[in-house]
């Protein structure tokens, strides 16, 4: 123990700790817990029955009142911790309740009422997951659907920004046209041009197409990203030129290159484009919210508004699915984070 | 050559490629058509065109179109439906009796919406500025635990705004984590923070912080690796003092980096909108209503609909966007040659 303290508390160059080393860790810990934190209690409390999340203090752990088969009585009754009056205490079942005096029996014995005061007793609790709040939206609402439509568009957006967003790049870095420099000016202009000033007109042309409420309606917007374009054409340009020029002589078509030479070359490239379109499109909200109206065509995003937006807010489920909305970008966060980090130190790329 | 691009070929991209072999071979035969009839240049255009086509109906029709909207009025969306009318939006969104003051403004919620959007993008971005700094500045120190400490920071960016938005309205409810922290601490009264105008303004910079502050920090911990280190040893043996190294070899040599964090945070702070939409609705009342949703709600979701309306509104802040960007490009510009003499 004493090693890890001092292996832990360790200096380099053996200095003794200066004032930014402690402000350091606290600023660590203090970002651990308000970081992981919100995350932590929200799956925490997804698994709280609706009684336990309506209560204040909320308890850590989702804890349930026990309950009792008590002879005579159709229903289990909630169990309690009583105090009696002669200071002894016991395990006693509620059996009703008026005011601040509740009806108390011993499970073993029905027959013999003691009547306490509700603060001389507090409910026996145990810990158990409510897992219906993961099940019960999947056969009650609409939450399979959506989860579909989410994997759908996210699937179908990067499969076909990574072919458009590659043949557009493969053009701008290794030929020379007419209309090249205006095209990428158009593409680094548009980049600061952001999809939430043309929603009014765009809506329309998706009207006009037949696409609303449709998930294409969603998808086809998003495809030609700017940035997509500019992140692997900056990446082609490392590319050497006389690599085409060889395979050019070994009689290899434009199209032969671009697919055999090009793409594979760019592996890393498409590699973060496809992580940061996956994570785009599924996270997208403000789009799909005003392209798709009718509940069967939602995403899970926008589903978990519209339940989230009620009068009457349905904790349990809408905490049970935002975890399950959670899940794959946690993956993606786990397995893919050193990937997505170096993408963003070398192209500034969000 | 052809070892080099044979290394490519294992794994999961050998699977890939497997599959997809015989389909691009296909595809080649009528390119290969194409190629002799058009030329190099022909498969250029042929490479750009897809994507082209998609941006131009989906980016840069809307992007023209949208002045045209801007000028007509009514609720009907199709343009062929819609009446003329000039620049009576723009005037009536320029009739204020001060700019300064919503009420007298004869569209009070859009100069409600830009005065929330202004203090929001002033606070904000100033202050995840701030914290993005401090936090790169000890991730660059040494550590235990480095990698893991980055990636932590970096974990809600990759969140979604409804899922940050759904997070933060359960922890900040009455009954919620907040409240109970702060009474077991300070044996605070319970507060409802997100139906207090100010609690809910401040909340809604708390959490776009929250949600954003990972990726700022990111570019500037990228900034302070590339700072030379022979530099700060120079600094060490001149008996050069901390603050005077951060202020003349940390600072100015990551300012590149803070301007591309600023012009980012600005574009990224002035369109706020998704998870403060789920957090707060824009209530209560109006106080955390921003642009975004005030255009989203005239163009989509209000009952008094005014999609022309919402374009002028939109065209107004595309103006912001604009400008703002070309002042921070204009700055970096002045920042290099700086660096340069």
């Amino acid at each position: 123990m004493a090693g890890v303290v001092s292996f832990l508390t360790r200096r380099r160059g053996g200095d003794r700790w200066h004032w930014t080393d402690v402000a350091t860790w606290v600023w660590l810990i203090g970002g651990l817990l308000i970081i992981f934190g919100p995350a932590v209690w929200l799956v925490l409390s997804s698994f709280k029955t609706p009684a336990a999340l309506s209560a204040f203090p909320p308890s850590i752990l989702p804890y349930v009142t026990q309950e009792v088969q008590v002879e005579g009585f159709d229903k289990p009754l909630p169990l309690y911790e009583v105090t009696l009056p002669d200071g002894t205490t016991a395990q006693m079942a509620e059996k009703r309740r008026v005011g601040v005096i509740a009806q108390m029996i011993d499970p073993k014995n029905p027959g013999e009422v003691v009547k306490v005061n509700i603060k001389d007793r507090k409910p026996v609790e145990m810990v158990e997951f409510a897992t219906s709040n993961y099940t019960e939206p999947f056969l009650q609402f609409d939450f399979l659907r959506y989860l579909w439509n989410s994997v759908f568009v996210t699937v179908m957006a990067t499969i076909i920004t990574l072919i458009v967003n590659s043949m557009a790049a493969f053009a701008l870095s290794k030929y020379k046209f007419k209309g090249r420099d205006l095209i990428l000016l158009v593409i680094v202009g548009t980049l600061m041009v952001p999809l939430g000033v043309i929603t009014v007109p765009l809506y329309s042309i998706i009207s006009t197409l037949g696409l609303f409420n449709n998930l294409w309606g969603v998808i086809l917007p998003t495809v030609a990203t700017p940035t997509g374009v500019f992140l692997l054409r900056q990446y082609m340009l490392t590319i050497p030129d006389e690599l085409i020029d060889a395979a050019r002589m070994d009689k290899a078509s434009e199209w032969q290159i671009y697919w055999r030479i090009v793409l594979p070359l760019s592996a890393p490239a498409l590699a973060v484009l496809a992580i940061f379109s996956v994570v785009w499109r599924w996270n997208d909200f403000l789009w799909p919210l005003i392209v798709l109206s009718r509940s069967t065509a939602y995403t899970l995003q926008v589903g978990l508004n519209v339940y989230a937006g009620q009068l009457n807010v349905q904790w349990h489920y809408i905490l049970a699915m935002t975890v399950v909305t959670m899940i794959p970008v946690v993956l993606v966060f786990v397995f893919l984070q050193r990937f997505i980090t170096r993408g963003i130190a070398t192209s500034g790329l969000k | 050559m052809s070892a080099n691009i044979k290394r490519h070929r294992t794994g999961l991209g050998g699977i890939a490629f497997a599959v997809i072999r015989p389909v691009m071979s296909l595809i080649d035969i009528p390119l290969r058509a194409l190629q002799r009839a058009t030329g190099q240049g022909g498969m250029a255009s042929f490479f750009i065109l897809p994507n082209m086509a998609v941006f131009t109906i989906f980016v840069l029709i809307p992007f023209a179109i949208n002045f045209v909207y801007s000028m007509t009025g009514g609720i009907e969306i199709f343009l062929n439906q819609r009446d003329f009318v000039g620049a009576e939006h723009y005037r009536d969104i320029f009739t204020c009796g001060s700019y300064l003051d919503p009420a007298s403004c004869r569209r009070d919620g859009f100069w409600t919406a830009a005065q929330n959007t202004t203090l929001f993008v002033i606070l904000q971005v100033t202050l995840l500025i701030i914290v993005s700094l401090i936090t790169a500045l000890i991730l660059n120190r040494q550590i235990i635990g480095r990698s893991f400490w980055r990636a932590m920071f970096f974990f809600p960016v990759l969140l979604s705004p409804v899922v940050v938005g759904l997070i933060w309205r359960w922890i900040l409810q009455r009954d919620g984590l907040l409240n109970f922290v702060l009474l077991e601490a300070f044996g605070a009264e319970q507060f409802n923070w997100l139906t207090d105008r100010t609690a809910a303004f401040a909340a809604t910079i708390g959490v776009s912080i929250w949600a954003h502050m990972g990726f700022y920090t990111l570019i500037l911990l990228a900034g302070l690796q590339a700072i030379p280190k022979d530099l700060y040893e120079a600094a060490e043996m001149d008996g050069t003092s901390k603050s005077r190294v951060f202020r003349r070899i940390t600072l100015p040599l990551l300012m590149p980096n803070l301007i591309v964090v600023l012009v980012l945070a600005l574009i990224k702070a002035v369109q706020v909108f998704d998870e403060v939409y789920v957090l707060t609705g824009g209530g209560p009342g109006t106080s955390t209503m921003y642009l975004v949703q005030y255009i989203y709600e005239k163009g989509f979701a209000s009952e008094l609909r005014n999609p022309g309306l919402a374009a002028a509104a939109s065209i107004i802040m595309g103006a912001v966007l604009v400008v703002l960007t070309l002042m921070q490009m204009a700055a970096s510009r002045r920042n290099e040659k700086k660096g340069e003499r």
